[in-house]
Parts: C-alpha cells; structure tokens; sequence
C-alpha cells in the first residue's frame, strides 16, 4: 500500500471573467444540453493560460492547468506563488469549495480545510455557542467537541469570557478562539491559507508552533499556503511553486522558496534621464539585485546574502580618476537608514571601461519586511557623476535571519542584529 | 502501485445530478442541529419580549384580517368564527412563507460561509425548514389556545377525524416552500431577476392560496384555478380539520401533495447541481 493520501490527476479549473453566461440564450441551452449528457462544455476554450497581463481572447480564464501531484502521509507542504498564481483556487478545489472544470482530486483520510478562521461564527452567541457551532461548520461531530472542549479553551486563553456573546469580544480574543476550534479538529489533513496573518505576534507563534506539532508529532499531513517564507521554511519540508496556473516547481521546501523568488525576475532598468543627476560622464542603465548564484531577483528576505549591481556604460572610457561607487536605502517615508560607498572598504576605481558594472555585496541583510528604496551615486573625487534618488525600489520578505525559525516582529523592529545570548 | 487503491473521497468535475450526498447530510446532522439553535437563540437575544415576538406578528394579522376582510369586505369564514379561520389561515401560511422566503436566499445569504468550508449544503436550506418548524409550534400553540377558547365558548368548531392529517400537511408545506425555495436559490445564483420576483410574488400568492377565504366562495367559477394552486388544497384541508368548517376535497389534497413532491425533487435536483461550484458565479 502506497502512503499516498492526496493524488491530484490533471486538475483544471476554468472560470469565466466579465459576464456570464455566454451571451446568448441559446448558446446557453445549447451548454447545458451539453452538459447534461454528460459532454463538455463546447464554449469552453482549452489552452489559455492565466495571465493578467496580457487581454486574452475569450472570456475564460484557466486559473489552474492541468496540475499533477501527489502528497504523501506526514508531509508538510507549503504552497507558494505570487497573487493570482492558483493558491487559493487549489485550496478550494481541494476543501471542495468549488468543483473543479477537469480533472481528479482523490483522497485518503478526513480533510479539514482553514481557509479562514472563525467562519460562521455568529456575533449573537457566546463563546461557548459558537465553539460547537464553528467546530460543527468545520466538521466535527457534537461529542468530538464536547471531549475537546477544556482543551479549545484552554489554547484560546478567552476563559473568562466563554459565556460573553463574541461580539464584545476583542478582535484578538475572536481570533484567538476562533483559531483554537481549528487547531483542534481531528483530521488526517489539515489545508490552511494565510490565516496566520492576524492575531498578535504571540499569537501566530503559538499557532505555528501548533501546526508543527501537527505535521511532526501528531504525523498528520498539512497544506500551508503562506506568502510568509520564514513560516513555510519553518513548517514545510517540501514545496510547490505555482505560477499562471502551473506547478513550476515541486520539491524541498528551501529549493521551492529559491525559485519563488528567482520567479519574479523583471529586471529593474532605470531609465529615466530627467532625474539623473551628474556630470554625466558615466551612466548607470540598469540595476539588478543577484542572489549568490547570481540570478536575479527582485525580492529579497531577511538575511539574505545578495549582490547589488550596477550596470553602467562611460562612452569616453576614465583613467586616471577615483571613482567612489556607493548606495543609500530609505524607507518609505524617505528616512534614510543605510549608506555605503566603497571608499568605507577602503577602494577607489581609477579607471573604467566603455561597459561595465559595480557589484556591491551584502552578507546577511538585516532590515525586516517592508519597501525600501535604493538611490545609487558615483562620485569622482568629490564630483557627482552619476546618480538617481530611488532608482530602485526594494521589497523584502521575511526570512529566516537567525537560522532558528523565530522571526522578530516588523512592528517592534526594522533593524535585525547579528547578535546572540549566553549565560555565565 | 496497486490497481486498486481506496480513496475515502473523489474530488471530480461532473458528477450525477441525482447522487444527493444523503449520507454526507446525515454525518452532519449535528451541525443541522446547532443552526437551528442559533437561529432560536439570535432571534430573541438582545429583545425585551423575546420569544413572545412569535406571537405577537400573527395575532397582529389576524386582528387586521378579521377587520379588513371580515368586517369592511364581508368575506364568508363558512360560519367559522372570524378570527379564529383567519388565525388557522395565518399560521400554516406563515410556515409556507417564512421557508420559502429564506431557502430562496439561501446561497446569497451564506456566500460568505459557503466559500470557505465544505459542508453539505443541503444543511442550510433544511436548518430553515426546522427553525421555522420551532417558530411555526409556538404559532401552533397560540392558535390551539385560541380554538380552545371558542370550543369552551360553544361556537361553530368542530374538529373531526382529518385532523390526524396534520403532520402530513405540514410535511408537505415544508418540503413544498423548501422545493421551490431550492429552484429560486438555485437560480438566483445567476440570474438575479427571480429574488426580486419571490419578495412580491410571495405576498399575492397568499390572495390565490386560501388563506382570507374558503374555497366555497368561489362558487365554483374560480375553483379550478384555485385547486391549481397546491396550497389550497393543504390549508383548506387544515382548517378544515380543525375547524370543520368547509369540505375536505380528495382531489385538491392529492394533487398538493403529488405536485409538491414533484416541486421538491426539481428543487433538490436543480440545487445539487448548483451548489458545486456556485461560489464562483455569486
């Protein structure tokens, strides 16, 4: 006997965009009689791929394509991709939501799926109510919850308020105790989305910690969908990488979050002279971000080890000179909080060529998540040659800076240091 | 690998419109039990009168009935006393009504729940028909305390033997409103056009469905549009059990009862094939 427990065979799924319908009521008759006996969809398209960048030519869109894979007992798979990419339709088609277009779904053991936390919990009811009404909406019989129910509690930490109708509850206690009814249903599979992202910071450990138990203790299969690397490189020890509908990737979960990130490769050119700044001689076109095996990327996580490179070109090539390369990164409100040039290395360029580049290596970045912006400048001798104020813009993710799987908070800090503890 | 490998469940796009999942409804009849509990408990938390509520909306009616149609029209109650025959009409009428004007919104009202979590859907639609069915015995209850009083009075009242229908009717009332309710919500997942039909549409069925006057008024000119109507047949046949006032007409029993199940089957139908993937068109 095989230990696989969930077999996805060509899955697809279709859905239309703009109206419905096909337009017409006979194209519609002429569907269902199709339909009916049990044919396809004659209006249905075959072969377009999700793409809202481009204006595709029917109405239909193929949010998943022809998707194949199988998860055996135990694991802890992380979904990954960006928006739009079929995260969150693989997750309803597999908490049967909604049906697939083609396609096969087939598996072992009771699936318990969180796309959200606390669904149907009615603001009328008490916490105790609800916690039957909830944990019955996700599944569980009535005297499954009544053994759970000190337990539920318990994890919730909303003791005190268990008989207070919900709706004088704090958002923290709704979630708390909405996310304790989930966290103990008895399932062979649990498939959760970012519910992760509420609640506070204790909060949200506390519940990872959960999930790990449940994927490694309890050796129950989990689904996680996260855009929270850190959390899926926690959790997960093997990924899928979804993009336009499509497994692009399927494997370790750190190998999975390396692709994600490769994924999002659109080159940053810089190409607006008017706010160049300079004498000109030399001019940066474009600048990429490399990790260490040199791809580019355009995302990069806390503690990430990358280069920052400068492409430029110098038509009269320099000699004789002492060329100062060198970067500044602002937040998003523009306060500035890191600068370096090469002369802080100790280096000065005396010559270049008609092309070339300035590579810039970074070890283990230390900003938390958010958006910075990069302004470059090259410097000959206290000259402004070249320079443009936020070139670049920088999205960094979380990331796993310390290499233990805790991530501190972005609300309390913006600045990670390489630091650690002992005891005398 | 084996050939022949057991999944507990398969996830496929067409399935057969006439596999109603029953047993899936039935593993979650807890569930059913608990939404009509928190239907209860929310309609009355937070009021001053709380479940008295339930009574006050038909003595209401049938004080304005009994005035308006008993009084300035002059409809005949078959010398039934006048409020009473409303209070009958009223109450089953109300039972109709309320699931059909709730199962007929079923899936825009749950859309949210729906498209997070698998449930069989079928749950919400019948969780209406009992919380109704709890709002329809205390409704009940006051109109059996009202009969007791004309009875004790001496006037015209006679219950008969028909009465052992009663749950028959009610059944089929229930399953009637659910049946079309099912094809309404159905349908209004794509077509809004129908909601806005079943707000009005609701209210003149009640002038066609025997509900302000007996079927004998219609002196035979009307009575078969009348009988068409599956109501007609299963309120006149309810007072006339309890009342004895009126006829009990076989024809018009048989039929309500033939064309509700035929109503109700369309309906699960219709809604079963619906439900799968309705979160994408709502």
């Amino acid at each position: 006997m095989s230990n696989t427990v969930i077999k996805v065979e060509n899955l697809s799924k279709a859905y239309q965009i703009g109206e419905f319908s096909t337009g017409t009521l006979s194209n519609d008759i002429q569907r269902w009689w199709s339909l009916m006996r049990g044919k396809e969809d004659p209006y249905l398209k075959i072969g377009e791929t999700n793409d809202r960048t481009t204006k595709g030519e029917s109405d239909i869109v193929w949010s998943l394509k022809d998707i194949n894979f199988e998860i055996n007992q135990g694991d802890a798979v992380g979904i990954i991709g960006k928006n739009g990419a079929g995260k969150s339709t693989l997750l309803k088609l597999l908490s049967r939501v909604t049906s697939p277009t083609t396609g096969s779904i087939k598996v072992k053991g009771r699936i318990a799926s969180l796309l959200e936390v606390g669904t149907g919990f009615h603001p009328e009811l008490t916490g105790r109510e609800n916690i039957y009404l909830n944990g019955a909406i996700l599944g569980m019989r009535k005297k499954e919850i009544t053994k759970k129910f000190d337990e539920i509690v318990a994890f919730s930490g909303v003791e005190r308020y268990i008989d207070t109708p919900v709706k004088r509850y704090s958002s923290g206690m709704y979630v708390r105790l909405a996310f304790a009814v989930a966290a103990h249903l008895e399932s062979e599979i649990l498939i959760v989305d970012e519910v992760l992202a509420v609640g506070d910071a204790d909060f949200q450990k506390k519940c990872l910690g959960k999930m790990g138990d449940v994927s490694k203790g309890e050796g129950r299969t989990v689904l996680f969908v996260s855009h929270n690397m850190g959390a899926v490189q926690n959790l997960c020890s093997k990924g899928i990488l979804l993009q336009n509908g499509k497994i692009i990737f399927s494997g370790a979960s750190d190998r999975s979050i390396e692709k994600y990130l490769l994924s999002n490769n659109n080159i940053s050119v810089t190409e607006y002279d008017k706010v160049r700044y300079g004498s000109g001689q030399i001019k940066v076109i474009y600048i990429e971000i490399k990790d260490k095996n040199g791809n580019t990327i355009d995302q990069v996580y806390s503690g990430q080890d990358f280069d920052i490179v400068l492409h430029y070109q110098c038509p009269i090539p320099l000699i004789n000179v002492h060329l100062i390369p060198g970067i500044a990164i602002s937040d998003k409100f523009e306060a500035p909080i890191i600068l370096h040039h090469s002369r802080l290395n100790g280096i000065v360029f005396k010559k270049t060529d008609i092309s070339g580049s300035f590579i810039f290596s970074v070890k283990k970045f230390p900003l938390t998540p958010s958006t910075y912006n990069i302004t470059y400048s090259i410097y000959d001798s206290g000259d402004c040659i070249d320079s443009i104020t936020n070139a670049l813009s920088l999205q960094v993710i979380e990331g796993d800076f310390y290499g233990s799987g805790e991530v501190a908070p972005s609300s309390n800090a913006f600045f990670l240091i390489d630091g650690v503890w002992n005891k005398n | 690998m084996q050939a022949a490998e057991h999944w507990d469940l398969e996830i496929k796009p067409q399935d057969n419109i006439f596999n109603l999942h029953l047993k899936d409804v039935w593993r979650y009849r807890d569930l059913l039990m608990l939404l009509v509990r928190r239907d209860f408990v929310s309609f009355y938390k937070q009021t001053i009168f709380g479940p008295l509520w339930f009574f006050i909306q038909p003595i209401f009616t049938t004080i304005i009935f009994t005035i308006v149609f008993g009084g300035l029209a002059g409809i005949s109650t078959n010398e039934a006393p006048k409020p009473l025959f409303y209070m009958a009409g009223i109450t089953v009428w109300n039972y109709f009504s309320e699931c059909l004007n709730k199962t007929s919104t079923v899936f825009r009202d749950n859309a949210n729940i729906f498209g997070k979590v698998y449930f069989p859907r079928l749950i919400m639609p019948l969780s209406i028909i009992f919380s109704n069915l709890v709002k329809f015995a205390v409704q009940f209850l006051l109109f059996i305390l009202m009969m007791a009083y004309y009875l004790l009075k001496g006037d015209n009242v006679h219950p008969n033997i028909f009465i052992l229908l009663f749950p028959v009717i009610i059944f089929f009332m229930a399953i009637l409103g659910l049946g079309i309710g099912l094809i309404v919500t159905a349908l209004t997942t794509k077509y809004r056009d129908l909601a806005f039909l079943v707000g009005f549409g609701v209210q003149l069925l009640m002038y066609a469905s025997c509900v302000i006057f007996p079927m004998s008024v219609s002196n035979g000119k009307y009575i078969h549009i009348l009988s068409l109507n599956p109501l007609s047949g299963l309120i006149e046949t309810f007072r006339y059990s309890f009342l004895g006032t009126g006829e009990f007409y076989p024809f018009a029993f048989f039929y309500s009862i033939t064309i509700s199940m035929f109503i109700f089957f369309i309906g699960l139908i219709i809604f079963n094939k619906v439900e799968k993937d309705f979160v994408d068109t709502v």
